[in-house]
């Protein structure tokens, strides 16, 4: 540790050691663009299992009884689902991918503050991983009791994986906040600790600080998961009664692991903990997407992003009101109903920031020269979806409206096009877009095309019908719909539609994955800087950077991140590290 | 207000000081939100069980000469962890005017304050199990909820110093053996102490909502 930073101090001008053997370049690597590559491609195999095991759900779901998919199986492929997607996929690869990848070479840093801690972070991430899939070799499977993993019901009789699938699953995600904690306080001490000279923090670019208030979140959210899953792991192991309050089933009181009876626990109090991280943590997912979109939208419209200190405070508001929304998850679950008054009210309250930000983009566009790259597509994508995914959601934060929509597939729409198509699109635009500083060659334009059209539009054949399922009234984590008279014969059409259209938006999801890898041995080659972009991380002498990223001296910036199209500047964009007289007049930096 | 936040968002680093100990500050402020949410699960818990909690006083207390004496033994061990602040303030003292040997004696000092308060605990877990009959399942004294909560959180920071004291003896021992003469930095006895004073800081909010509540 003590090592880094000397070396940040001194060695400029001198040679650094540079990793020989395989096993320290590529597994035990301490580089912070290996340990990203490791994250990226460790999240990415993981949602591969998140998306077929969707493919699981939505064929029971369109047809009923015809695959032979047990009612645990279906349950269990829910709960997996989830947990995979929102916290082992999206969480590790937006802040342990990007964020480590970003974060040094934007903020003209030789690595992460502490590279040795940050080599722990992605092999703890790797244990969690694998934690989590050993829980399909437990007896009884996997805990089928829904990502919330809500008490009672996760350590009942019945529930699937109610003895040791919750046991694995606490275990592994204890696992991945240790890995989450290391890395994040790595992220936020390089971010405030170890930027360049003349690196003001308003001097950061957009993704950087959303990457850092996400890790902020993250690390004052994750806690109160941890605690949760501690005491459940209790509850389970050691027969207290935190959240299991006296119980009844099949007229006998539910006894814990030693024979007595559970009594006076409070499940309410598990859906506090659960969703004073389970909230955040949607703002951890979606901050670093807001960073990508401000990226990828100033540089391929080739101008200054519009109103960058109050995309800033934006998104420092976020951040603070992010904590105190909680309790909207919960309006159905008995709490007091003023407390449903005041959760609504400051939900609404975080539209405001959010709303700043998309019209900040929506300006950035006005009058710009857009360039249409495959990034600027997933980009604009995104802004389209992420205000659907809004509009939804202002349904749902009000008390009254919530109570009729609740755990309904309305709200399975409205997350997943906010949670999952949203972040897809921004992700696949990251990817794109620094892709050539990750390898030195592009990503294929036309096979980007393809999934981008029709990832965007599958999203729509799929979750604005769950919308509408939902207004029918068609409850979510059904195993079927038999026998209910309600459900019509048209919403039954509807679901085998959405299947249809899962299925092909899913295989469509392989045709990502196939273009990254086959652009890695066979993409065009590219210069330095293709997409002539301002930032630092393009500014290396090398392209990908080597490791130190910057082989003598530190770079030091003079401008703002978003230097485009400066009136009477000899090419579109002055980067980050041009002296402020090299070029004539004009410059637009920030402070 | 504007030149904080000028001086804040200055290029390089925000906050004039080492790595390790920005770290350290970091790790703190989440370690603080583990046991803040334990905390107030306890106190949710306690204001929402039907049974009676337990009087504190007299599941606390030592027979001492023939008397129940309350919060005895807690109140020695709130002292010693107290004191082995003091001590390690001492130490910290000494590194910054890189008087090793002080250093290093006065961290042991810290250590073995850390060693009494652990033992100490042990001792009242054995007494409570053993003697009183509390299990985390139930208790003679009232709500059951009263034992899951005291091993829980009591544990939990028993741990914290139990790797303290770890911890701390790895870094006296390389300031006696003179580990960090060379590159003349004995901050990183600043930073151990931050971690020190803050598994004391946590336990004063123990004591006080645990057992004088």
């Amino acid at each position: 540790m003590q090592d880094a930073e000397l070396n940040q101090t001194f060695y400029e001008g001198q040679t650094i050691h540079h990793p020989k053997s395989w096993l320290t370049k590529y597994v035990f690597s301490q580089d912070h663009k290996t340990v990203a590559i490791q994250y990226f491609s460790l999240s990415l195999l993981t949602g591969v299992v998140g998306v077929i095991l969707s493919m699981v759900m939505r064929l029971q779901l369109g047809f009923p009884g015809l695959f032979d998919i047990s009612p645990d199986t279906y349950y269990q492929s829910i709960t997996m689902h989830g947990m995979i997607m929102v916290i082992y996929l999206l969480t590790a690869i937006l802040l342990g991918g990007f964020g480590n990848f970003l974060i040094p070479l934007m903020l003209g840093a030789r690595d992460m503050a502490f590279p040795f801690v940050n080599m722990m972070s992605v092999h703890f991430y790797a244990l969690s991983v694998i934690l989590l899939f050993a829980s399909y070799l437990v007896p009884g499977g996997p805990t089928g009791a829904g990502w919330t993993l809500y008490p009672p019901q996760v350590l009942l009789p019945g529930t699937p994986g109610y003895d040791w699938g919750i046991v694995m699953m606490i275990l592994s995600v204890a696992v991945f906040i240790i890995a989450f904690t290391m890395g994040g306080l790595n992220y936020v001490t390089t971010v405030l600790q170890s930027r360049a000279r003349g690196m003001t923090l308003m001097r950061m670019p957009l993704v950087i600080w959303c990457i850092f208030l996400a890790t902020v979140i993250g690390l004052l959210a994750f806690p109160a998961l941890l605690v949760a899953g501690i005491m459940l792991l209790l509850d389970r192991l050691i027969g207290s009664s935190f959240f299991m309050p006296d119980i009844f089933q099949f007229g006998q009181h539910v006894t814990n692991v030693f024979g007595t009876e559970y009594e006076g626990g409070s499940p309410l109090l598990f859906q506090h903990l659960f969703w004073f991280f389970g909230h955040p943590e949607v703002y951890i997912v979606a901050l670093p997407m807001f960073g990508i979109v401000s990226e990828l939208i100033s540089c391929h419209a080739r101008k200054n992003i519009f109103g960058y200190k109050m995309m800033v405070w934006a998104l420092i508001a976020i951040t603070a009101v992010s904590f105190i929304v909680w309790a909207h998850h919960m309006f159905v679950a008995g709490m007091n109903p003023v407390l449903g008054f005041f959760f609504a009210t400051t939900t609404l309250i975080i539209a405001i920031p959010t709303a700043i930000k998309v019209y900040n983009w929506v300006l950035t566009l006005w009058k710009a020269d857009i360039h249409m790259t495959v990034p600027m597509y997933y980009a604009v994508g995104f802004i389209f979806t992420f205000i659907i995914g809004g509009l939804g959601g202002l349904f749902l934060g009000n008390v009254s409206v919530d109570v009729e929509l609740s755990d309904t597939y309305f709200v399975v729409g409205h997350f997943h096009v906010v949670m999952g198509i949203s972040p897809i699109l921004a992700l696949c635009g990251g990817v794109h877009h620094w892709f050539p500083l990750i390898t030195g060659r592009t990503m294929n334009n036309f096979l980007g095309k393809i999934h981008f059209w029709g990832t965007f539009a599958g999203a729509y054949l799929i979750y604005i019908p769950m919308h509408y399922l939902g207004l029918g009234g068609v409850l979510r984590r059904y195993y079927d719909f038999k026998g209910l008279a309600y459900v019509s014969d048209s919403l039954h059409d509807m679901n085998v539609f959405i299947t249809l259209a899962s299925i092909v938006v899913g295989l469509i999801q392989f045709l990502f994955l196939f273009n990254i890898v086959w652009s890695y041995f066979k993409g065009k080659k590219v210069e330095k800087n293709p997409w002539k972009a301002t930032t630092l991380e393009w500014q290396t002498t090398t392209m990908p950077p080597g490791h130190g990223n910057w082989p003598n001296k530190l770079p030091t910036v003079h401008r703002g991140p978003y230097d485009y199209s400066v009136p009477g500047a000899s090419e579109d964009y002055i980067p980050q590290n041009v002296p402020l007289e090299a070029e004539t007049e004009g410059g637009s930096s920030h402070e | 207000m504007n030149d904080l936040v000028k001086d804040w968002s200055s290029d390089v680093s925000t906050f004039k000081i080492r790595w390790s100990k920005a770290m350290m500050w970091i790790f703190l402020i989440s370690d603080t939100f583990i046991f803040g949410t334990f905390l107030i699960s306890y106190m949710a818990i306690r204001l929402t069980v039907v049974d009676s909690w337990p009087d504190t006083s007299q599941v606390f207390a030592l027979h001492v000469g023939g008397t129940d004496v309350p919060l005895l033994l807690i109140a020695i061990m709130t002292f010693i962890l107290i004191s082995s602040s003091g001590t390690m303030a001492i130490a910290v003292n000494a590194a910054n005017k890189k008087d090793k040997r002080k250093t290093g004696i006065f961290m042991l000092l810290t250590v073995l304050g850390g060693i009494a308060f652990v033992s100490m605990q042990a001792f009242e877990w054995t007494k409570l199990i053993v003697d009183e009959g509390i299990r985390p399942w139930g208790n003679d004294f009232g709500a059951q909820q009263f034992g899951s909560f005291f091993f829980m959180i009591t544990g939990f920071h028993g741990l914290h110093v139990l790797i303290g004291v770890i911890y701390l003896s790895i870094v006296s021992k390389r300031v006696l053996a003179g580990r960090y003469d060379g590159i003349d930095d004995y901050q990183i006895v600043e930073v151990a102490g931050l971690y020190w004073h803050f598994v004391d800081l946590v336990w004063v909010f123990i004591f006080a909502f645990f057992y004088l509540w």
